[in-house]
């Protein structure tokens, strides 16, 4: 069976401890984490966590229960291959000397993305979309000279129905 | 009214319905230790804290409540991780407190100050810390709804010196409410009666049950879907005593030491029902071969185990008691004449293959330790509880004691773990003071918490125990003549205590036999001697257990004797 990317988005108690539950269950049982992102909901009692994960079918249906499990976790969704919005968001300093400040310049008004810093030989850059965009944004900027970046994991919402 | 933390943790256990608990105090739990004095709740000083958590579980295993024990802090809660383990592996249900250092020295390295409940997070169902006595008895409360409920399983409350001590007003909690835990106890009706029709249609069914048809108290039921639909039964070391042993339809165990005709009848068997079973490795050999002409319907109360191992053609989630019961109202409607009328065919083979290779031994000069666990069958009548420690001695009891009831076959089954068999005994014995407890033991394994004869004699327990000393770790022993060119490397246990006299040091009764006519005459004195007793056989040393499937090759392909 072929493993496919899949983005779990899950509820959980806003307790200590919550968060090493269920990336221990992942390292305990071998499950594989791509990215994670974590932060409270408007309800101080309930934090929203979002994984990517790879896994066959069997084995994402075995990660999905198993999460089920935990008593801290109220409610997990799989995002895949239903209706979603989802982004990732970076900071990416690159190298910005007179004669390729131009080029990056037009990159991110390409991307849309916006410059928040700049100084003398770099400029660091503000960016957010999907997985592609972010990968194709940085591809793009690699040759120019990434100095460094920091990156979220993927967030994702459920699009309500109309 | 104002209580302190210790007394509140009392009128919440007293309102779950403890009456003992097995424990260790140390400097973490004086405050609750000073409070349960003043109770009529019994406490059980062990000698270890492992064995504090396996006789706790030896008591929820014949009880079927939930199992309390109380350790202190850093090595006493360290001490008991592998007894969390063994009932988290089992699913057994108990509720582990254990004392911590005060909240203002959480984090700083304090003395006998270790993150237990970071340690227990993979081996509890859940657990907590109590962060202050106001949360206290709701904490309680939930650790013995979270026990007991869906599929069971040990959960750890770590209470902190100063939360011990606190006061605050106590008012009696009401239900326990979580919003995220409601395990599905009522079976898909459309699923069960699909499974009828398939039992229908089926020419070779065969049910494999489980440890979770004791847990739901559903023997009963499984017992009638079996003699109704004339479906023979075979178990899971943890299924053992689900379904009577003795019952012409019981093939005895399944898997690695399993009995030829139940492991050849997976193999050709077309529908295997699967109740409150999950499928392991020891159970299924090699996976992709087990099974492989059936269609496989499968009964647990916990998703998680439906799929995780084998392809399930009819999942069922839900309590394994309740569903029976329904299976059983739906079957009632059919034609049961029609649906058994050519079972005949079926029931035959696994009698030829019964016939072609029983469980057998050859009986030599020595005592061979086969002929100790059949002799103690006969003498106990089968009545006995019969707890294990883990290895030979294990799956000897598990082949050769056909247990009729459940409840009465105590044996760590998932985690393997050795010592379990003694505390394990003494917990039953607590639980049932006049029953027959008997520790069928190796004397590797006996040796892990023999201290816990010096709790027998405090407490006057008179468990019985059997050890079949071939000195040698026996199991690993058979692997290392079988698939090791028989390199006994660090097997040889060429230098233990003599029994007999370890007995009466701790003030207990010992009794040795050496040659097979003594074999009777020491289980007979044994079980007739009131109090404590070890019983030393000397058995046959490089005895197999047999049948056996090899790690990794399909459970159909035996070494037989």
């Amino acid at each position: 069976m072929a493993e496919e990317k899949h983005i779990l988005t899950m509820l959980v108690d806003n307790e200590p401890g919550v968060l090493s539950r269920i990336v221990g269950l992942f390292s305990g049982r071998g499950f594989n984490i791509e990215s994670l992102c974590v932060a409270e909901t408007i309800d101080p009692r309930a934090s929203r966590i979002t994984i990517v994960t790879k896994a066959n079918e069997t084995l994402v249906e075995q990660i999905e229960k198993q999460l089920r499990k935990l008593i801290n976790v109220i409610k997990l969704r799989d995002l895949t291959g239903s209706k979603s919005v989802q982004r990732e968001m970076a900071l990416i300093c690159v190298r910005a000397k007179p004669d390729n400040r131009d080029e990056i310049l037009r990159m991110v008004d390409i991307f849309r993305c916006k410059i928040v810093d700049v100084g003398p030989e770099y400029y660091i850059i503000e960016a957010t979309g999907t997985n592609e965009k972010m990968n194709a944004l940085i591809n793009l900027l690699k040759p120019i000279g990434i100095k460094k970046i920091a990156k979220t994991g993927t967030i994702a919402l459920f699009r309500e129905p109309n | 009214m104002k209580l302190t933390g210790a007394q509140i943790l009392m009128k919440v256990l007293k309102e779950e319905g403890v009456d003992a608990i097995f424990g260790f105090p140390g400097g973490a739990t004086i405050d609750i230790h000073d409070k349960l004095e003043e109770t009529d709740i019994r406490h059980y000083l062990v000698r270890h804290e492992q064995a504090a958590v396996h006789a706790a579980d030896g008591y929820a295993r014949v009880t079927g409540k939930v199992g309390v024990c109380l350790v202190t802090s850093g090595p006493g809660a360290t001490n008991a991780v592998t007894g969390i383990a063994t009932a988290y592996l089992d699913s057994i249900p108990l509720v582990i407190i254990s004392g911590q250092v005060p909240t203002h020295l959480i984090g700083n390295d304090a003395f006998q100050e270790v993150d237990i409940v970071g340690i227990t997070r993979p081996c509890t169902k859940h657990n907590y810390l109590v962060p202050s006595v106001q949360d206290l008895a709701r904490i309680i409360k939930e650790a013995f709804h979270i026990a007991r409920s869906g599929r069971p399983g040990p959960v750890l409350v770590d209470i902190p010196k100063n939360v011990q001590q606190a006061m605050t007003d106590f008012k009696p909690e009401q239900k326990v409410k979580l919003k995220s835990y409601h395990p599905t106890y009522k079976p898909n009706i459309k699923q069960l009666r699909k499974m009828v029709e398939m039992i229908k249609a089926a020419k070779r069914p065969l049910i494999f049950a489980g440890g979770g048809v004791i847990l739901s108290n559903g023997s009963e039921q499984l017992t009638r879907l079996a003699r109704s639909t004339k479906i023979p039964v075979t178990m899971s070391l943890m299924g053992l005593g689900a379904f009577p042993g003795s019952d012409p339809l019981s093939l005895g165990m399944l898997g690695m030491h399993g009995t030829y005709r139940a492991n050849m009848s997976t193999g050709q068997c077309d529908l295997l029902i699967g109740i409150g079973v999950r499928f392991d490795d020891r159970v299924t050999g090699k996976t992709d071969a087990f099974a492989s002409q059936a269609k496989i319907i499968h009964i647990d109360i916990d998703p998680a185990s439906i799929r995780k191992n084998v392809p399930v053609s009819i999942p069922i989630v839900g309590d394994c008691k309740t569903s029976l019961e329904v299976l059983n109202r739906f079957l009632e409607e059919e034609d049961l004449e029609l649906l058994t009328n050519n079972r005949g065919l079926w029931l035959d083979l696994i009698d030829r293959w019964k016939q072609d290779h029983k469980l057998a031994y050859t009986q030599e000069e020595e005592i061979k330790p086969q002929f100790v666990v059949e002799k103690l069958y006969e003498l106990t009548k089968g009545k006995a509880i019969i707890t294990t420690e883990v290895g030979q001695n294990q799956m000897w009891a598990a082949q050769y004691y056909h247990f009729d009831r459940p409840g009465h076959f105590v044996t760590s089954g998932g985690l393997g773990t050795m010592g379990f068999g003694l505390p394990a005994a003494l917990g039953a014995q607590v639980a049932f003071p006049d029953a027959l407890v008997v520790d069928v033991a190796g004397d590797g394994s006996i040796q892990m918490n023999i201290q816990e004869m010096a709790t027998a004699l405090q407490y006057q327990l008179p468990v019985k125990v059997v050890i079949l000393n071939n000195c040698y770790l026996g199991m690993v022993r058979q692997w290392q003549e079988l698939f090791y060119d028989k390199r006994y490397a660090c097997t040889c246990m060429d230098h233990a205590p003599d029994f007999v006299k370890l007995a009466q040091a701790f003030g207990a009764v010992g009794l040795r036999a050496t040659r097979p006519e003594e074999v009777e005459p020491v289980l007979k004195q044994g079980l007739d001697t009131p109090g404590p007793v070890i019983m030393d056989f000397r058995v046959s040393k490089e005895e197999c257990v047999y049948p056996m499937v090899p790690a990794g090759a399909p459970i159909t392909e035996m070494l037989l004797v």
